[in-house]
């Protein structure tokens, strides 16, 4: 028999974090803190209108590119959020997920050897995603003494004639890493200047913990060049839902439709309409979970000083990357032995990237109680291994 | 600060000074002297526990007592409320808009005691005209807290 299969797929090695999982879903009594989705449950409101539009029989397709009625409340959204105006008939389309968003922005700008820069550690789709294009993926990793942000000399370095798109994770996971109004200036320039276009996954952006997140698509000239993606799974704990969103100059809105239209037909038309309410009524749940895990963050951030654990202060997110390297293991090893002898799961900083070496993600969307016992045995272990030293 | 500490211990009373001092990011003084300000303003007026008593072998009654009174001149309802609420028995005496004047609550041992006192007590007291009890059957949610089911994790161990 032939091969069946695709060489770019199977060259593509399988998410870090699978690994892990299958580890970790063997043990039963193993407490995690290595979820990336919230613990809240979607505000009833939000779950009230999806069960009401099944009640009413609102199965159907919806339009390719999202219910109407969704894709204005996006619209004003992102008007009242960032002050920028995009058009709900040309410019939104409502995916499966940021993931899709991702996917199909990719394809709709790449064509085959042209230059991705994906700065790391970052989720785990952008790489895969960029090689099923047809991108060269270039790593641009982040340092800690930067707090995880990307300078314009990095972005300046990893730029060459073949560059064609940067992708902007942030607030970034796993790293909690923001980037400020005059960190994003700064690389803006650099982004005109060389011509190229940023794909900015903003799913985050309602979770964070200085100032209101700014979207690089707000900066002056960036709008026309920018692919801004954002979705309902983090703001609004809605991740089952499967509901994102992106906004683009119609000129490559209309190819990213292409592609839904083909592959996807239209988002899931009871989480549209649930979405409809979230964006109308639930500005109130998001600054509840804000302020919940906001909470969280200043606690954990509190206990690894106790521990002298190093840990640069995250601002986005729900998640905080210490530092393990005092401890002269790998990121896996750590996390290997911390499951054994603890039966506390983290996730190891080298799924998202080799340059996670070093680092664990630690997820705080748990309740406090959680984090509480799950911190105790982290201090514990710690403890151990120091005077194993 | 006030607003966050109350949303806070309004949750769980139990917290300490030192871990609500972390989780908002505050010095333990000042959270510890907002807390004794508002004890001091009535803000605060108690650090009560929650309890399922269905869940306990002790027998308890809870009624829900409408109550339409007449008021009076110059005291409007609070001499009245005040002649109920001082009884030990009575939960929460609360003045309603709509239909009746007096949402009253009540505890007791046994559906006997409760209506005993609504009819010794109660209705006999001057400028009460007429009441109307409800016992309570069962409790889904009481202080904001759902007590019919716990809350379970039904999340992926692991996600990206």
């Amino acid at each position: 028999m032939r091969n069946p299969l695709s060489d770019t797929i199977v060259g593509i090695k399988p998410s870090g974090i699978r690994k892990f999982f299958d580890i970790v879903s063997e043990m039963d009594d193993a407490i995690s803190l290595g979820v990336g989705e919230p613990d809240f449950d979607t505000p009833w409101h939000i779950r009230d209108e999806g069960i009401y539009s099944l009640e009413k029989g609102r199965t159907f397709y919806t339009s390719n590119a999202g219910l109407k009625e969704l894709k204005e409340e996006i619209v004003k959204y992102i008007q009242r959020t960032q002050e920028i105006t995009y058009d709900a008939g040309h410019e939104v389309i409502v995916t499966v997920g940021g993931s899709e968003a991702i996917d199909i922005a990719l394809r709709a700008m790449i064509n085959p050897g042209e230059e991705v820069l994906i700065p790391q550690p970052s989720y785990v789709s952008y790489e895969p995603c960029a090689i099923l294009a047809g991108a060269v993926p270039v790593i641009i990793e982040l340092k800690e003494e930067n707090e995880f942000r990307l300078t314009a000399k990095e972005l300046l370095n990893a730029i060459t004639d073949k560059t064609k798109v940067l992708i902007l994770p942030f607030p970034n996971n796993p790293t909690g890493a923001i980037m400020e109004r005059e960190d994003l200036e700064k690389i803006a320039e650099i982004i005109r200047e060389k011509d190229i276009f940023v794909i900015s996954d903003e799913i985050y952006a309602e979770l964070t913990y200085k100032n209101k997140h700014v979207s690089i698509a707000s900066l002056p000239g960036m709008q026309e060049r920018c692919v801004l993606i954002n979705g309902f799974s983090k703001a609004y704990a809605m991740t089952g839902w499967r509901l994102g969103y992106a906004c683009a100059p119609r000129k490559i809105m209309e190819q990213m439709l292409k592609i839904h239209q083909f592959a996807i037909m239209c988002a899931p038309t009871t989480s549209q309409y649930a979405a409809v309410e979230a964006l109308k009524n639930g500005d109130d749940d998001v600054a509840m979970m804000r302020e919940s895990y906001n909470q969280r963050r200043r606690f954990l951030m509190h206990e690894f000083k106790e521990m002298g654990l190093a840990c640069f202060e995250p601002y986005g997110a729900f998640y905080v990357f210490p530092c393990i390297r005092e401890f002269g293991m790998t990121s896996e090893e750590f996390a290997n032995r911390l499951l054994k002898e603890e039966k506390v799961a983290v996730v190891p900083g080298t799924a998202f990237g080799d340059c996670g070496e070093g680092f664990l993600r630690i997820s705080y969307a748990y309740s406090l109680e959680n984090l509480k016992v799950a911190l105790d045995k982290i201090k514990a272990f710690i403890a151990r291994l120091r005077e194993e030293k | 600060m006030r607003e966050q500490v109350l949303a806070i211990i309004e949750k769980n009373s139990r917290i300490n000074i030192k871990e609500l001092a972390v989780i908002l990011g505050a010095e333990e003084i000042d959270i510890a002297n907002e807390l004794k300000a508002m004890e001091e303003e009535g803000i605060i007026c108690g650090y009560h526990t929650m309890i399922d008593w269905e869940k306990t072998s002790i027998e308890k009654v809870t009624a829900l007592i409408e109550v339409r009174i007449t008021p009076q001149r110059g005291q409007g309802y609070d001499k009245i409320a005040e002649r109920i609420y001082k009884y030990p028995e009575v939960n929460s005496v609360y003045l309603i808009s709509g239909g009746y004047d007096l949402l009253v609550t009540l505890e007791g041992k046994s559906l006997k005691s409760v209506s005993n006192f609504v009819s010794d007590k109660l209705s006999t007291l001057e400028g009460v005209l007429s009441t109307a009890t409800h016992f309570i059957l069962k409790k889904y949610k009481d202080h904001g807290t759902i007590l019919t089911k716990k809350y379970e994790d039904t999340r992926e161990k692991v996600t990206p």
